[in-house]
């Protein structure tokens, strides 16, 4: 008999084993390595540049200034730079699916969403990761954010949800993969739709749209109220003051009906014999 | 050079490169209805600038913002993204050798497979995108949010024109992104360098008038306003039919210099090239 606590534990081993591993060869093409990271924090830093670009001209959205804008923008951009990097091989899952190489996975006594986020972790990322953390720098000195021990744990809640809240997108992503044998660019919908929206705050949406966002898929849930009550003002669309630090719990939730999800799917599964 | 046999060999390759492509339907849709929600994302960011400023800082109004980005977003898979995904596998596995023994000029095969790489998922996606902007937008309610139709025949007639102009510039900016393969193998950084200048400088990320005013001159004769910032503005009205000419002038002479720098850079390419693998 394995304690929870001896299983977890030996999960994030492993786990940690997937990632040195993936690590290790992708530094073996250095050069490509680094042109990777340097590529893609231009091509963040330039989607921030057309974001200035607006509030230069406009001053503000819905009584949002840019300080402020930057900070759900810095919140979204870090928590998706992770989730697409450690979900990959979940983005990934037509293609496992079809290959009949899933079958592998089933057969190791390891839990199977497990072993496809070990299989890979592209680092190439860290350049959105640090586009997304200079943009909070940003707005940590040009905003009136007034820090305190809670507030910083918050943000760290915040990035912590919705990392989860995207993995638990890319998990029913790849569920669909069972029925169709193809990823579906639909998600792209949600992920990379999500993602888009999250970077202004959620209020200056119309209703319908902020509805699906905080009740269904939540990224807008966990990255807004929290973001609200780290810069301490009141949310305009009139939630009280405790909601922003009980929000981020709606990202764990949903990843956790995600994974029931693929419980049934993973049951559905029928290998491609191939 | 075209060789005796004129066109046929090319048409050859964009007719069975277009045939492929058009077997992903199902992939065409999924990405229709990410388009949509990307265009409703953006339209709302608009439009809550606009009703948070005065008119003296919109230089265009909400509904042609509104136009602009269902615009661009039917016209999104004609612009210079990627690379051809045929090209970089040949590339990598050391194939490109067989494109070097067809006795066809390699420039002119590799614009005919940018041809068809940009004009079958184009036609795909375009026609539903605008179809769903310019009419059921409005049957839910949605009409201030529609992709308007032009002000007159003319404007419709020379905004054809002007998207062929903008057609083959995207093709000549995406042969040099396959050309540049030959260089980075990978083919990540030269080709995400390029989708991010395109982004953002073509108006796709934000409309170009909504850009800072000092940046319009530059913007403007710049070879990524032709992809499809100036085709709006002939579509819209913005620019006077008589203006047409103008569009075109800059469209066909990046197109002709961007073609020169992609030969002369192939030619180089290929003086170097170590061909992969056994």
């Amino acid at each position: 008999m394995t304690r929870l606590p001896d299983a977890i534990g030996d999960a994030i081993r492993l786990y940690g084993r997937y990632a040195a591993l993936s690590i290790r060869s992708q530094l073996q093409y250095r050069a490509s390595f680094v042109t990777g990271v340097v590529s893609t924090f231009l091509v963040t830093a330039s989607e921030f540049l057309g974001i200035w670009a607006l509030f230069d001209r406009f001053g503000q959205i819905r009584g949002w200034r840019l300080p402020e804008v930057a900070l759900f923008y810095g919140l979204v951009s870090v928590s998706f730079a992770i989730s697409d990097s450690i979900g990959r091989g979940l983005d990934l899952f037509g293609a496992t699916v079809k290959s009949g190489d899933f079958d592998r996975l089933l057969l190791r006594p390891r839990s199977t969403v497990l072993q496809l986020l070990g299989q890979d972790l592209p680092l190439r990322r860290i350049g959105r990761l640090a586009q997304g953390l200079g943009v909070i720098g940003y707005a940590v000195i040009a905003g009136s954010i007034d820090w305190t021990v809670g507030r910083a744990l918050l943000a760290v809640a915040s990035v912590a949800a919705s990392v989860c809240a995207f993995l638990g997108l890319l998990v029913l992503q790849a569920t669909t993969a069972f029925w169709t044998v193809e990823s579906l660019e639909v998600w792209n919908a949600f992920t990379y739709g999500g993602a888009t929206m999250g970077q202004y705050p959620l209020s200056i949406y119309r209703w319908w749209f902020r509805g699906f966002f905080i009740l269904v898929v939540p990224i807008g849930c966990v990255v807004y109220f929290p973001g609200v009550a780290i810069l301490g003002r009141p949310d305009p669309l009139g939630a009280p003051g405790f909601v922003g630090w009980i929000a981020p719990l709606a990202g764990p939730a949903f990843l956790a009906i995600a994974l029931q999800v693929w419980r049934v799917g993973v049951r559905h599964y029928r290998s491609t014999g191939s | 050079m075209i060789r005796a046999g004129g066109l046929r060999p090319y048409r050859a390759i964009v007719g069975a490169r277009f045939r492929v492509l058009l077997q992903y339907r199902a992939a065409a849709l999924a990405g229709l209805w990410t388009q949509v929600v990307f265009g409703l994302v953006l339209i709302m960011v608009y439009e809550a600038f606009y009703r948070s400023s005065s008119p003296a800082t919109q230089p265009i109004a909400f509904a042609q913002v509104a136009s602009y980005v269902w615009f661009g977003q039917a016209l999104f898979a004609m612009l210079p993204w990627s690379a051809d995904a045929e090209v970089r596998a040949m590339v990598r596995s050391g194939a490109v050798a067989y494109e070097l023994c067809r006795p066809v000029d390699l420039y002119g095969l590799w614009y005919a497979r940018a041809v068809a790489q940009r004009s079958a998922p184009t036609l795909l996606r375009a026609v539903p995108m605008a179809l769903i902007a310019a009419l059921v937008l409005p049957r839910v309610g949605l009409g201030e949010w529609r992709l308007a139709p032009p002000p007159s025949l003319a404007c419709a007639a020379g905004a054809a024109v002007a998207l062929l102009g903008a057609f083959v510039l995207s093709c000549a900016l995406s042969t040099l992104n396959n050309v540049s393969l030959l260089w980075t193998l990978g083919g990540e950084g030269v080709v995400l360098l390029m989708t991010t200048v395109v982004t953002l400088l073509s108006g796709l990320a934000v409309p170009l008038p909504l850009l800072p005013g000092w940046a319009q001159p530059v913007l403007a004769w710049l070879p990524f306003a032709g992809l499809f910032d100036l085709p709006f503005r002939v579509y819209a009205g913005h620019l006077a039919p008589g203006q047409l000419a103008s569009v075109l002038v800059r469209q066909t002479g990046w197109t002709l210099a961007l073609i020169a720098l992609g030969r002369w850079l192939l030619g180089r390419g290929l003086r170097r090239l170590v061909v992969q693998g056994g």
